[in-house]
């Protein structure tokens, strides 16, 4: 009970930033937690609903609105469920136990004979006399700082660990509902003029000619920031692609040249510093060496980024797919030299969110277009921009050092990790993160790198292994330049580490004439670590002595996501011919108390196939002039025709802590693979993607 | 220079010149929302409509080549027993993850089916060989177009 409150709480300890009883029989409550495609805004919603005992009809939920929602940081990191869903659930539980003693005097009952339903208070036995929230509203203060009560109390059946069904799927399905689709009166729609990469300068540009270009409003320009607005959206695209010829460019300064990833890292400055160390290291009777690498990789959303903003008496409004909507507001009012209070910031859906994306550029972008054209802005990214203006996931190169000693236990475990920084969004670290702020003039400097620290760790996430080695040693190398832009993707640095560990634990277990699955289990004292490996085996039907070859196969991969949230095993079957093909996926599941199982399962097989996708496929390309993979042809992702069958066993722990699932599949589901991938060819893929080139380049080499 | 064309039944005549993409036709001058830009280049599918029952992608599609035409949009499908059917089994299988692909594929998914009651797994992926989806609800999807197709063979509604 004295446990420490979420930091959500501590951030807005006031009731009343939590929830509002209406006069219309519901209650809205207030998250700072937004809906990203993740079904995060149901999931709070069930734990709200549960907590004040009120159907989930009676109940609204308001999210990510500056102006009415508490400041809950980012909705990142899989932290939804395991600081927002807790916060909620606190708060409103403190409410329920402040209308319930209102209830009882109301009644002439004792606290202890109330029953609740449906909002409803009523004595045990008695519930045609009943006084709900509504009634009690006048006598319920909620201006009060947020308290943890005793779990229990009146209330009806939980709704908790059932499947409802997602709020925003019906809308989703039936027309406008995104940002995308916003119409305000007045309104001009909005399109960049990109130059020909980051950093390029504008020499001189044909402002009139732009102009005249065919439904053409106006055009706004500030430093090296151009766009065109036009009444039809239809125009502002085909003006926007004529105008890039309008503009003279200065090239941007070269980028560092492509090539295999871990040569481009190691090439680069770094920071090295010894992140863990514990036990000695002794020497094994089998030794491994091998070296790891995942390469950047795009959020490659379905829809591209866009905003909606308007300038009215001196107030900035925007509507964002953001996941901080207070940063976005922070940021932009500091860029635009605005007092805080004079920006709101409203999340409006977007297309899916894997993570840092173009959400919060397009955002400052249209408030720049709307504030210095004086006219509402609705703009929309190209697929190029999407693909090659938004940051990337960072690449990163491992290498480890290892040992197995005659008892068939890793005796030395020495692992390197190079990467950047995985985190750059609006609002971490100093100075402001937003591309176009670099861009305007006058401009605001790019601020300078910083991972986040350890124990979340960005590029050394995940870096620790769970195991219980005798003996380990991280040391993270950091690199803060990088050839392209990059900041944080679903998982960030796990899932080259876990791909990177979990790659290795078999190469020792096969040196060492040990099952897979064994071998991670005797270094394993961890039982639901053990529970989730034995699950995903027991479903996979997994045999120690199953033959490999002849083109079959199958792998297993293991986290648990930080080492501290959802534990998470993978068991991958893959057939190689040109290409590897995953057939079947198992994938075990300990995610604490299940708020939700049905959108717990399909977030899990949403990240295994897009962590299929970015194992098999996906890689940025640039040369020294910027980004090559613009399109769809240039970045292929995961179809219909290559997507596994898929199994999800979850196990539930009711009564525990809820822990973040989000991102738990991805680092596991690269080494099942890979893994997998050994048993049918017996060759070892240690650099991601595995492209058909790839792998017909190993088979060769192994001949 | 109006562009007579039937959208969900209605006839409209559309004042837009007549190479712009039939997208922004629907978006911008109808106001019909549920048909998504995702790439402008047909690769993608989150802009597919159906033309007199086929599905095309509406992003690079001009609008003079859909003069005269019968356009279906997601807006339009409650009022088809296969595009409801269809519908109804993405949204009780929770067929979606961010939504925003989904328009395109129920489009794709109902003039599949509207040619062929019963497509075998095969033909399912042909029809959606130009669709994408990011989040990864493939198998969700994959399963609620098998339910649509048995609810449709049993005659359910």
């Amino acid at each position: 009970m004295s446990a420490a409150l979420p930091t959500s709480l501590e951030a807005n300890p006031r009731l009343d930033q939590w929830l509002k009883v209406n006069a219309d029989e519901t209650i809205t409550v207030f998250s700072g937690k937004v809906e990203l495609g993740q079904g995060i805004v149901t999931a709070i919603a069930q734990i709200a609903a549960d907590e004040l005992g009120v159907a989930p009809e009676q109940l609204h939920i308001a999210a990510g609105n500056t102006d009415i929602a508490p400041d809950e940081g980012y909705t990142a990191g899989s932290q939804s469920i395991e600081v927002g869903g807790a916060a909620m659930r606190i708060a409103c539980a403190h409410a329920r136990s402040l209308f319930a003693e209102a209830a009882a005097r109301w009644l002439e009952v004792d606290v202890s004979d109330l029953m609740l339903a449906r909002g409803m208070f009523s004595r045990k036995g008695a519930p045609a006399q009943s006084v709900g929230y509504w009634q009690l509203a006048g006598a319920v203060r909620l201006d009060v700082p947020v308290a943890r009560v005793a779990e229990g109390g009146p209330r009806a059946a939980s709704l908790t660990g059932r499947s409802l069904a997602r709020r925003d799927i019906v809308p989703k399905l039936s027309g406008a509902a995104f940002v995308h689709d916003i119409e305000l009166p007045g309104m001009l729609h909005a399109r960049v003029v990109r130059g020909p990469d980051h950093g390029a300068h504008i020499e001189s540009w044909n402002r009139e000619a732009i102009l005249a270009l065919p439904g053409v409003t106006d055009v706004v320009r500030s430093g090296n920031f151009v766009c065109v607005l036009a009444l039809r959206e239809a125009a502002a695209v085909k003006a926007a692609q004529a105008a890039r010829k309008l503009v003279r460019w200065i090239p941007a300064p070269r980028r560092p040249a492509a090539g295999e990833i871990g040569s481009v890292l190691k090439a680069l400055p770094a920071e090295s510093a010894t992140v863990h160390a514990s036990g000695q290291a002794r020497p094994g009777a089998v030794a491994i060496r091998a070296a790891y690498s995942k390469p950047y990789i795009a959020h490659a959303s379905i829809g591209t980024c866009a905003a909606a903003a308007v300038l009215a008496k001196g107030h900035l409004t925007i509507w964002s797919h953001t996941q901080g909507a207070h940063f976005l507001r922070a940021q932009t009012a500091l860029a635009l030299g605005l007092p805080a209070e004079s920006v709101t910031v409203i999340h409006r859906d977007g297309a899916g969110c894997y993570g840092h994306n173009g959400a919060d550029d397009v955002a400052f972008e249209a408030a720049l277009a709307a504030t210095r054209s004086g006219r509402p802005v609705l703009l929309t990214w190209s697929r190029e921009e999407e693909l090659a203006w938004s940051p990337f996931g960072s690449a990163g190169a491992v290498e480890i050092d290892a040992a197995v000693d005659g008892e068939g236990r890793v005796s030395k475990w020495h692992i390197g990790i190079w990467s950047h920084t995985h985190v750059k969004r609006p609002g971490w670290g100093e100075g402001i993160n937003l591309q176009a702020a670099w861009e305007m003039d006058p401009p605001v400097p790019e601020p300078l790198p910083k991972d986040m620290p350890l124990p979340a760790g960005g590029g050394h996430r995940n870096g620790i292994a769970l195991y219980d080695f005798a003996h380990q040693q991280v040391d993270y190398h950091f690199i803060a330049q990088s050839p392209v832009r990059v900041s944080a993707l679903r998982s960030l640095g796990a899932f080259a580490n876990v791909f990177a560990i979990e790659s290795c634990m078999d190469e020792l277990a096969a040196a060492s004439g040990q099952d897979a699955v064994a071998f991670r289990l005797r270094h394993l004292a961890d039982g639901r670590a053990r529970a989730v490996i034995e699950a995903a085996a027991r479903r996979a039907d997994w045999r120690a002595d199953a033959p490999g070859g002849e083109g079959r196969g199958r792998g297993i991969g293991f986290a648990q996501y930080k080492n501290r949230s959802a534990y998470c095993a993978v068991v991958a079957e893959v057939e190689v011919a040109e290409k590897v093909r995953v057939l079947r996926v198992f994938a075990a599941v300990d995610a604490g108390h299940i708020v939700n199982p049905d959108g717990l399962a399909n977030q899990i097989e949403g990240g295994v196939v897009q962590a299929i996708s970015w194992t098999l496929k996906e890689a940025v390309a640039w040369d020294e002039h910027g980004v090559r993979t613009r399109s769809w042809e240039d970045y292929p992702i995961l179809g219909f025709d290559e997507v596994p069958e898929i199994e999800v066993a979850l196990l539930d722990q009711p009564g525990a802590p809820g822990l973040g699932a989000g991102e738990c599949a991805a680092g596991p589901v690269a080494a099942a693979v890979a893994n997998a991938v050994q048993h049918a060819i017996g060759v070892r893929v240690r650099d991601l993607p595995m492209t058909p080139e790839r792998i017909a380049h190993l088979i060769e080499a192994a001949d | 220079m109006a562009v007579q064309i039937e959208v969900n039944g209605v006839a409209c005549a559309v004042a837009a010149d007549g190479d712009t993409p039939l997208l922004y036709c629907l978006r911008d001058d109808l106001k019909l929302k549920g048909t998504r830009f995702g790439c402008g280049a047909g690769h993608c599918g989150a802009c597919t409509v159906m033309v007199d029952g086929r599905a095309v992608q509406s992003c690079d599609t001009p609008l003079w080549s859909v003069s005269g035409r019968s356009i279906t949009t997601v807006e339009g499908l409650a009022d088809d027993r296969i595009g409801r059917a269809v519908r109804d089994a993405f949204i009780e299988l929770q067929a979606a993850q961010c939504g925003f692909c989904i328009d395109g594929i129920l489009m794709a998914v109902t003039a599949l089916l509207r040619a062929d009651a019963r497509p075998g797994r095969p033909a399912i992926l042909k029809a959606l060989e130009r669709n994408l989806c990011r989040c990864g609800t493939h198998v969700r999807i994959l399963r609620a177009i098998d339910v649509a197709i048995e609810r449709l063979a049993g005659g359910v509604q």
